[in-house]
């Protein structure tokens, strides 16, 4: 696939915008971010992980937060002043943060644990210190220091402080002396870095990107590519991409950076992008569900999407003949599993802008889908819930078709319901508002085109070509 | 200096079966041979390698001499490969009746499983395999057999337990042994190797298998088919570090299957015994928690046997790390020494140790100039699904800087695999880009073993992926995934342009 073939999607796309309903996507992209002004602290602009009670905030969540606001201002849901208070609220409390890295701290080395108590912000759940939630935190504050642009001083203070969050990051302490110059995933206080998947292909694309980009403490000019050197191209039901199991590696990165275009040296080799790339594997995970080699319910051409989410934590039960165990929340992946029959519906959402043609339709099946407990056969309700929540399978962590139980209980034949994962998850909501807006507008791609750090640290990994 | 394990002193049979094959791989009764005034080779270690060398030479008229300090076969046949399929087919089976009902086949009321035929069979099948290998038979082919242990006195002489053997040429082909865990109080509360574990008479009740590699795998499963409850610590954030992700990742959620209870990026940091148990401790990530078990296996990886053969006095330069030195000749630092097998390379396989010890036998008897890295070695880790692999792996291709395209055919769109209820796996085919030359392939399949040697056959004979296309298979076969791999790699032939030239032409 060339320059031409990925204008053409492009233009598709457009077309495929008259034939979509405009409305329904407002509606799913509006009550998305409605997550966010819901399950954020006021003391400190934290976001909750998940909508579950006593979540800890994620700063990925904060992240996809910082970058919302924006989109939210445009589209006429919150007022100019509201974002920009929000948004510093939440900028003033990680520049005071404790930055010790003691047991319980908020980080260190600019890095920020992975879940933070929503209200004291301190570490939550002895989650690691994440480098690359902290790079997702990072690009909604510089996002939100590209929006906000007027001369006003709560603007300016944004800004400031956006940037000298981002110029506070150690990229470059994140490389241990043993690790061949990748940047390790994460670090506790405990037991130092952790020992797996530093390499790529993963959503750390973004991290590389910033990192890079850094005046202050830049990764290494070897970096991106040890990071690279795991790359596997492959031809998979005939298609060629650079492969990765779950769809949100392909698209995390790209609900901020505008990947059409621009290459670096891996993608000039297979000639190819990574905005391409993401619309094959779009392709690949629709593949898959139409094969649907484990037998599951619901899964076709309109159906699909294996992503990281949330499943049914239920016991084994016999599919298609076979023993099927249930995962909980797991990082499912195309084409190797782990699957369990539960899609993730963001990640569907978020194929929008890369293969419009292929996720439209199933996103119209999703919202079509009625809501927890009814039968997956009649669409009847069974469970004694009056009408239908529509698309809560869009805004939920995963829906699953073939592990609900029956209605005699025994979860082995007979009618099945559909199981919907409670609660959503503030990467998913993130997920929805920022990609439909780049469907509809391009907005993020516009204001990070415009960042300077990112243009400087995509250039330093190799990228040229495009906007670039 | 890393610890191995000793030679169990086991030369007390534990079962008739047993004693068949004691009696044709350390016969009791053993005459030694009278030494003859020299040797055209002298071969020290009687496992695969040296067996192979010793009989090709000796087939071509070489006075040969064999010295073996426990048992003729070494590990393959006495402690590796031959008792660990024999149990794996037996967990096989046991796998499958579990998956009895989605056959159509009603699998018994309550699983009785008979530890002790299995491991009966076993013995019956090793003492079948050593007829061939017996200290008699290779007496019969002309080849003096010695038991003992051997030392070089100069470069020119062996010692077998004090009596002098002089060689023109001599072969090191000692083989390796299990590495030891450096775990605190493992070593008082005893623990099992591949060299201790096939004399179990008992099921246990729980086992904790140390080290992630193929044994550990292979075993670990094993033994959760048994009945055992098994768990398996090791050390990186996945199994099978050696191998690409995706095909360690399978073999992750066959044990996981299997119920192995899995311990990754996880370290075991005492040991202790209470009771009939023991006791460890296991760290993950900062985490300590402690488990109960009965016996404790430890694969953590293999060291060359380099000790006590008194390689200095004949000029041979070895480290205890990577074992005796040798070039791509297989020459050591004596121009009259060679060595194979184990004890000096880097694939610790049977395969290769064959194969190396071929290369031996022409190069230090017949002028040859055979080298070791023209070599086309495949390999198995022979879990369910096996995992089976050839030549180069894609991250050794990216660091080389080839440009390399890899085509996938996953065995669920292979229709035998469907039809078998074998779909966990896949055919990886890593090519050149912009060639159909085959740089290496990766193979996860139930069958991942038989299917591997003809991918390493078209490599070795030159054959590209798009010409293996039309070489027309059996179908249905799982073997046929290769095909498929070939004909995708075909189809990304049909450029555009060779698509509007085909259709102008049909259509004119």
């Amino acid at each position: 696939m060339n320059a031409q073939s990925f204008r053409a999607a492009d233009v598709g796309g457009r077309a495929f915008i008259a034939q979509l309903d405009l409305q329904m996507l407002d509606r799913l992209q509006r009550s998305a971010f409605d997550y966010f002004p819901r399950h954020s602290n006021a003391r400190t602009g934290l976001v909750a992980d998940t909508s579950r009670p006593n979540a800890p905030a994620s700063i990925a969540v904060v992240g996809f937060a910082l970058s919302a606001y924006p989109v939210a201002v445009e589209r006429g849901w919150i007022a100019r002043d509201d974002a920009v208070q929000r948004s510093l609220t939440t900028l003033r409390f990680f520049a005071g943060s404790d930055q010790s890295g003691a047991l319980v701290s908020t980080g260190c080395h600019g890095f920020y644990f992975h879940f933070l108590d929503v209200e004291t912000g301190l570490r939550a759940w002895q989650s690691e210190l994440s480098s690359i939630d902290t790079a997702l935190l990072i690009v909604g504050m510089l996002t939100a220091a590209a929006y906000f642009n007027n001369a006003t001083p709560g603007e300016s203070e944004l800004r400031r402080l956006a940037n000298l969050l981002y110029d506070r990051v150690d990229w470059h302490w994140a490389q241990p002396e043993n690790g061949d110059d990748a940047v390790a995933l994460g670090w506790k206080p405990e037991s130092g870095f952790l020992n797996y998947g530093w390499q790529g292909y993963n959503e750390a694309l973004l991290l590389y990107a910033l990192g890079m980009g850094s005046k202050t403490h830049p990764l290494t000019a070897a970096s991106f590519e040890a990071w690279t050197v795991t790359y596997q191209w492959e031809n998979l039901y005939g298609i060629d991409f650079l492969y990765a199991g779950p769809l949100f590696v392909h698209q995390f990165s790209h609900a901020w950076i505008d990947f059409r275009g621009i290459r670096d040296a891996f993608m000039r080799e297979k000639n190819c992008d990574y905005f391409e790339n993401s619309r094959r594997a779009v392709q690949v995970q629709r593949q898959y569900a139409i094969r649907n080699p484990r037998g599951f319910t619901g899964y076709g051409q309109d159906c699909w999407g294996l992503s990281a989410g949330d499943g049914p934590s239920v016991e084994p039960q016999t599919v298609a003949g076979r023993r099927q165990t249930f995962y909980g929340y797991a990082a499912r992946g195309v084409p190797w599993g782990p699957d369990d029959g539960t899609i993730n519906g963001a990640c569907a959402v978020a194929s929008l802008v890369f293969a419009p043609e292929i996720a439209g339709p199933a996103l119209r099946r999703m919202v079509g889908k009625a809501g927890p407990g009814t039968d997956v056969q009649t669409g009847v309700q069974t469970d004694g819930q009056a009408g239908s929540q529509a698309a809560r399978c869009v805004h939920a962590s995963g829906f699953n078709d073939s592990a609900g139980a029956n209605a005699a209980g025994d979860g082995t034949s007979g009618a099945r319901t559909s199981w919907i994962s409670e609660g959503e998850s503030g990467l998913d909501q993130g997920m929805i508002v920022l990609m439909i807006e780049n469907f509809r507008s391009g907005l993020l791609w516009r204001l990070t085109r415009g960042i300077p750090c990112l243009r400087a640290g995509l250039k330093r990994a190799g990228f040229v070509g495009g906007w670039l | 200096m890393p610890s191995f394990a000793a030679i169990p002193d086991r030369v007390q049979p534990v079962s008739p079966e047993d004693a068949e094959r004691l009696a044709n791989v350390r016969p009791g009764d053993w005459r030694r041979p009278k030494p003859l005034s020299v040797y055209q080779l002298v071969v020290i270690g009687a496992g695969p390698a040296g067996l192979v060398a010793a009989r090709a030479a000796a087939a071509l008229g070489a006075h040969v001499a064999l010295i073996e300090r426990h048992q003729l076969g070494g590990d393959c046949l006495n402690d590796g490969c031959i008792p660990s399929k024999s149990l794996i087919r037996t967990g096989r089976l046991l796998a499958d009746m579990r998956d009895a009902t989605n056959f159509g086949a009603v699998p018994p009321a309550e699983r009785v499983f008979d530890f002790r035929a299995a491991m009966l069979r076993m013995r019956r099948i090793t003492a079948r395999i050593s007829r061939t290998d017996s200290a008699m038979n290779l007496a019969r082919e002309g080849i003096h057999v010695f038991f003992g242990t051997a030392r070089f006195t100069s470069a020119s002489t062996v010692d077998v337990d004090g009596m002098p053997l002089c060689f023109k040429k001599a072969l090191i082909a000692t083989g390796s042994r299990s590495m030891l865990p450096d775990v605190p109080g493992l070593a008082e509360a005893g623990f099992l190797t591949n060299e201790t574990v096939f004399d179990l008479q008992v099921l246990p009740k729980s086992l904790l298998v140390i080290g992630g590699g193929p044994l550990g795998c292979e075993l670990a499963q094993v033994f959760a088919r048994f009945g055992s409850r098994t768990l398996i610590s090791h050390r990186e954030p996945l199994f099978l570090p050696l191998e690409e992700r995706d095909a360690a990742q399978m073999v992750s959620d066959a044990l996981a299957r299997d119920g192995v209870e899995i311990h990754l990026n996880s370290t075991a940091t005492k040991v202790w015994m209470e009771g009939d148990q023991r006791v460890v401790e296991l760290v993950n990530d900062g985490n300590t928690a402690t488990t109960r078990v009965d016996h404790i296996l430890t694969g953590i990886g293999r060291v060359p046997a380099v000790q006590g053969l008194n390689l200095e006095a004949a000029g041979v330069a070895y480290d205890a790390a990577n074992g005796v030195h040798v070039d791509d000749f297989l020459r050591t630092s004596n121009p009259r020494i060679f060595a194979a097998g184990d004890v000096c390379l880097q694939h610790r396989y049977t395969n290769a140790a064959e194969a190396s010890a071929r290369i031996v036998v022409r190069n230090a008897l017949f002028l040859g100039r055979r080298r070791m890295s023209a070599l086309t070695i495949p390999w198995c880790t022979y879990t369910d699904p096996e995992v089976a692999h050839v030549g180069l792996y894609v991250k050794q291709a990216r660091q080389r800087r080839i440009p390399v395209k890899t085509f996938t055919i996953p065995m669920h769109d292979v229709d035998r695999a469907i039809a078998d209820s074998e779909e966990n796996g896949f055919v990886k085919i890593h090519v050149r880009e912009g060639s159909d030359k085959i740089l290496g392939a990766t193979i996860v399949a139930r069958h991942a073993g038989e299917m591997i040697n003809s991918v390493s056959l078209a490599m070795v004979a030159g054959i590209g992926l798009r010409a293996l296309a039309n070489v027309v298979q059996a179908y249905p076969t799982q073997g046929a995934a290769i095909k498929q791999a070939a004909d995708a790699c075909v189809r990304t032939r049909l450029t555009p342009t060779l698509f509007k030239l085909a259709r102008w032409w049909l259509l004119r």
